[in-house]
C-alpha cells in the first residue's frame, strides 16, 4: 500500500448501455411485469388466497363472457383517447396532469346541449353539436395553462391539476343548482334522452371505432407530420427549436389545444356512450390513470392500446375477485401501483449495466469496451451520444424548465 | 359576531393541519430537489397506518388482559404513521434517485399505489373487524382537545390559540424547527443548496443522493403524519373509504401558495382551511356553496401566474427541483 490514499472502486458502478436491442428491451420489461405480478401475489398469498388462482378469475372477470368483455372494452376506451391526448402534451414536455378537468368540462360543454337542445336538434345534429361542443371545451380549458406556460412559463404540472379541482367544483354547483334534476331530492343532473345517446356496436358505444382511429392517426401525427416533428423538438429542446425557426409558443398552445380537446372527447363519449348523465365521478380518475398508460407505452400509440386493455382488465379483473375472494376492489390501484413501479424500475436497467467491482467492462456482450473502458477510466459520460443520449433523456423527463 | 369569527377560526386551524402537515413534508422534500407528487398517496399510507396500528395496539393489550393507554396509543400511531409515508417515499427516493425514474411519473403512481394501499387495507381491516375499524375511546379522548389548566380559560384568546388536539401544536412545532433547520443550521443550509444546484453541491463536497434520500423520506413521514390526523382526528378514529382524496393534492398546492417557507405554511394552512369550511359558517347571498370551494384552487393558480410574471427567485420553487441530477451530465 503507497502513502496515497486512493479511493476504492464502488462495489457496483453503472455505465451507461450503447443500445440494447428492442427484443432485449422488451424481455426485461417482460421479466419487471413477472416480478410484479409475484410482488402482488405475495401479497395475495399473505391475505391467504391462492394468487394463481385469483389472477385466473381477474382474467375470467374481464374476459370470460360477452358481458364482462363489454364492460372491460368500456373501461378501456376513455383511458387509451386520454392517454393519446396526454402523449401529445408529454412528448413536448409539457406535464399535463389535468386530462381530469379536461374530460369534466367536455362533459359539461357536451351536457350543456344534451340537456337543453334536445328537442330542438335532429338526432345527428344534436350528436355532432355535443361532439364539437366537448372537444372544444376540452381544448379551451387545455389552452388556459399552455398560454401562460408559453408566455410566461408558469409551471403547467401544479396548474393543470389546480384546474381538475376548479371543474369538479363547477359539476358539484351545476348538480345542486342550476342542472338539478326536476324533482329529484337529492341533487343529481337529469339523463340525457335516449335520442342523444351513442350508438352501440357490437355492444359498445361508437367510441371504440374512433379510439381505434384515433390511434392510427395519433402515429402518423407524430411520426409523419410537421407538426408531430416541431412538437418533439420542443420537447428536446426549446432552444434548439428557436434556433431552427420553430414558434415555440404557438407549438406549445396548439398541442396543449390538441391535447385537452382528446380528454374533452372522452368527456362526451363518458356522457353520451357510457353514464347518458353527469356525476362527480364523470372522469372518475381517468385523467391520471392515463397518464402512466401514456408512459408505459413509451408515448406509442400501438402501445396505449395494449396498456390501456390491461388496465382495464385490472379494474375490471378487481370487481370480479372483490365478489368471489372478498378481496376488496382497490386491489387494482395497488395491483396497478406495484406493476407501475416494477416497469418504471425496470427501464433503468434497460439504459444502464450494473457492473461489480473487479470485473471488466469487456466481457458484457452488448456494450462497446472502448466505450466503457474510457467511464471506468475517467467516470466522464460516454463518448456516444447519438441516439441513445436522446432516449435517454426522453426516458428522464422531469419538468420542462 | 365574536362567537362566528372564533367558531370560524378554530375549525379553519382543524381543517388546516393535515394540509399543513403534508405541505411541510413536501418542502422538505422540494428543499432537496425532488418534486415528489406522492403527498395524497403518502398521506393514504400514513392515514390507514396510523388507524391500524392503534387498533392493533388496542386489541393486543386488551386480548392480554390489560388496560390501553391513550398516549401511547397515540404514540403508535404517530411513529407508524411516519413509517408508513416513509416507506412510500421511499420506493419514490429509490425509483428517482438511484434508478433514475422521471419524477412527475414516479409520483403519480405513488399516489395511485398510495390510494390503493389505504382504501385496499382499510376495506380489508374492516371486514375482518366485522363491518368497520374504529378506536375504542381511549385513543379518541387522546386525540381530542386538550384542556390546559388556566390557558384555556382567557377569553376568546384562550378559545383561539389553547383549544386544540395534540397534533395541532406538533405541526407548528415541526413547521418551527423546518424554519430553524433551513436557515441556521448547516445540514439545512446543505440541503438547499443541493436543492438549488446540486452539481455546485455536489462540487463542494456535499452528497446529493444521501441529502436526497434523507429529505424525501423524512418529508414522507410529515405527510404521512397527515394523513393519520385525517384517520384520528377528523373522521374520529374510523375508517372512511377515500378520506383523505384531494388533501394530498391541496397540501401540493399549499407548498407554492407558502412559497417554500414553513412559517407562511402555517399562516396559509389557516387560510386553507378556512377556506374550506368557510361555507358552514359565513353565507354570501347569492354565492352557492360550490364555488367556494373553488378559492383554494383558483388561489394557487393565481398565486403561481404571479411568482412566475415577477420571476422572483426568492419565492420560487427550488432551482434544482423536478430534475434528476447526474453527474455525468455535469
Amino acid at each position: 500500500m503507497s502513502a496515497v490514499k486512493t479511493k476504492r472502486e464502488p462495489l457496483l458502478r453503472m455505465v451507461k448501455r450503447d443500445d440494447l436491442a428492442p427484443r432485449r428491451a422488451w424481455a426485461f420489461r417482460g421479466i419487471a411485469f413477472v416480478a410484479a405480478l409475484i410482488t402482488g401475489g405475495l401479497l395475495i398469498a399473505v391475505l391467504g388466497h391462492n394468487p394463481l388462482l385469483v389472477y385466473k378469475d381477474m382474467i375470467v372477470g374481464s374476459w370470460g363472457s360477452p358481458t364482462v368483455i363489454k364492460e372491460t372494452v368500456k373501461l378501456a376506451i376513455p383511458l387509451l383517447i386520454c392517454a393519446l391526448g396526454l402523449a401529445l402534451a408529454f412528448k413536448m414536455k409539457f406535464w399535463n396532469i389535468g386530462g381530469e378537468g379536461q374530460v369534466i368540462v367536455g362533459a359539461i360543454a357536451a351536457g350543456y346541449f344534451g340537456f337543453f337542445m334536445a328537442d330542438f336538434l335532429t338526432r345527428p345534429m344534436l350528436i355532432a353539436v355535443m361532439f364539437i361542443a366537448g372537444v372544444l371545451a376540452g381544448g379551451i380549458y387545455g389552452l388556459i395553462p399552455a398560454f401562460f406556460k408559453a408566455r410566461w412559463n408558469t409551471n403547467e404540472t401544479l396548474f393543470t391539476l389546480m384546474l381538475n379541482y376548479v371543474a369538479l367544483a363547477v359539476i358539484k354547483y351545476l348538480m345542486n343548482g342550476p342542472w338539478k334534476a326536476p324533482g329529484s331530492s337529492f341533487p343529481k343532473m337529469p339523463m340525457l334522452v335516449p335520442g342523444g345517446r351513442l350508438t352501440t356496436i357490437l355492444g359498445v358505444h361508437w367510441g371504440w371505432i374512433l379510439a381505434l382511429i384515433l390511434i392510427v392517426v395519433a402515429w402518423f401525427y407524430f411520426n409523419r407530420t410537421k407538426q408531430g416533428y416541431e412538437l418533439a423538438v420542443v420537447g428536446e429542446s426549446e432552444n434548439t427549436a428557436r434556433y431552427v425557426g420553430i414558434n415555440v409558443r404557438r407549438v406549445i398552445m396548439r398541442t396543449m389545444f390538441l391535447s385537452g380537446a382528446l380528454c374533452g372527447l372522452v368527456g362526451f363519449l363518458q356522457f353520451a356512450g357510457a353514464d347518458y348523465t353527469i356525476t362527480e365521478g364523470i372522469a372518475g380518475g381517468v385523467g391520471f390513470t392515463a397518464i402512466t398508460v401514456a408512459w408505459l407505452a413509451k408515448m406509442n400509440p400501438f402501445g396505449m392500446l395494449v396498456v390501456s386493455v390491461f388496465i382495464a382488465m385490472l379494474e375490471r379483473g378487481s370487481n370480479t375477485i372483490q365478489t368471489i375472494y372478498k378481496i376488496p376492489a382497490s386491489a387494482s390501484s395497488l395491483l396497478i401501483g406495484i406493476i407501475l413501479f416494477f416497469m418504471l424500475g425496470c427501464e433503468f436497467f434497460i439504459t444502464y449495466r450494473l457492473v461489480w467491482r473487479g470485473k471488466g467492462v469487456a466481457d458484457a456482450e452488448d456494450t462497446n469496451p472502448s466505450v466503457g473502458a474510457s467511464v471506468e477510466a475517467t467516470g466522464d459520460p460516454p463518448v456516444e451520444k447519438g441516439d441513445s443520449a436522446v432516449r435517454d433523456s426522453a426516458a428522464r423527463g422531469g419538468v420542462a424548465s | 359576531m365574536i362567537d362566528t369569527a372564533t367558531a370560524l377560526l378554530m375549525a379553519a386551524v382543524l381543517a388546516g393541519t393535515p394540509l399543513l402537515l403534508g405541505a411541510l413534508g413536501e418542502i422538505l422534500t422540494e428543499k432537496s430537489g425532488n418534486l415528489n407528487l406522492g403527498v395524497e398517496g403518502m398521506m393514504f399510507m400514513g392515514a390507514i397506518a396510523g388507524l391500524i396500528g392503534s387498533y392493533s395496539y388496542e386489541q393486543a393489550l386488551t386480548a392480554a388482559g390489560f388496560e390501553p393507554s391513550g398516549a401511547i396509543s397515540a404514540l403508535v400511531a404517530l411513529i407508524v404513521s411516519f413509517l408508513a409515508g416513509a416507506f412510500g417515499a421511499l420506493i419514490y427516493a429509490f425509483l428517482t434517485i438511484t434508478l433514475r425514474a422521471n419524477q412527475n411519473v414516479t409520483g403519480l403512481i405513488l399516489t395511485i399505489f398510495g390510494t390503493g394501499f389505504g382504501n385496499f387495507f382499510g376495506e380489508y381491516f374492516g371486514l375482518k373487524a366485522g363491518g368497520y375499524v374504529t378506536v375504542s375511546s381511549v385513543t379518541k379522548a387522546a386525540f381530542s382537545p386538550i384542556h390546559f389548566p388556566l390557558l384555556s380559560d382567557i377569553p376568546v384568546l384562550g378559545k383561539l390559540l389553547f383549544q386544540y388536539n395534540w397534533m395541532v401544536y406538533f405541526a407548528v412545532a415541526v413547521a418551527l424547527v423546518m424554519f430553524w433547520f433551513f436557515r441556521k443550521s448547516r445540514f439545512g443550509l446543505n440541503l438547499r443548496a443541493v436543492g438549488e444546484d446540486p452539481a455546485a453541491a455536489d462540487a463542494a463536497g456535499i452528497s446529493v443522493a444521501r441529502y436526497r434520500y434523507l429529505a424525501t423520506v423524512i418529508g414522507g413521514g410529515i405527510c404521512g403524519i397527515g394523513g393519520m390526523y385525517m384517520s384520528m382526528v377528523t373522521t374520529s378514529g374510523v375508517w372512511v373509504h377515500g378520506c383523505v382524496t384531494g388533501y394530498g393534492w391541496l397540501a401540493v398546492a399549499l407548498v407554492i401558495f407558502a412559497t417554500w417557507s414553513p412559517l407562511r405554511g402555517v399562516l396559509v394552512a389557516v387560510i386553507f382551511g378556512g377556506l374550506m369550511i368557510m361555507r358552514m359558517y359565513i353565507t354570501i347571498p347569492g354565492l352557492p356553496a360550490q364555488i367556494y370551494d373553488m378559492v383554494p384552487y383558483l388561489a394557487t393558480i393565481l398565486v403561481l401566474i404571479i411568482t412566475s410574471v415577477r420571476q422572483s427567485k426568492e419565492h420560487a420553487m427550488p432551482a434544482g427541483c423536478g430534475l434528476n441530477y447526474f453527474r455525468e451530465d455535469r
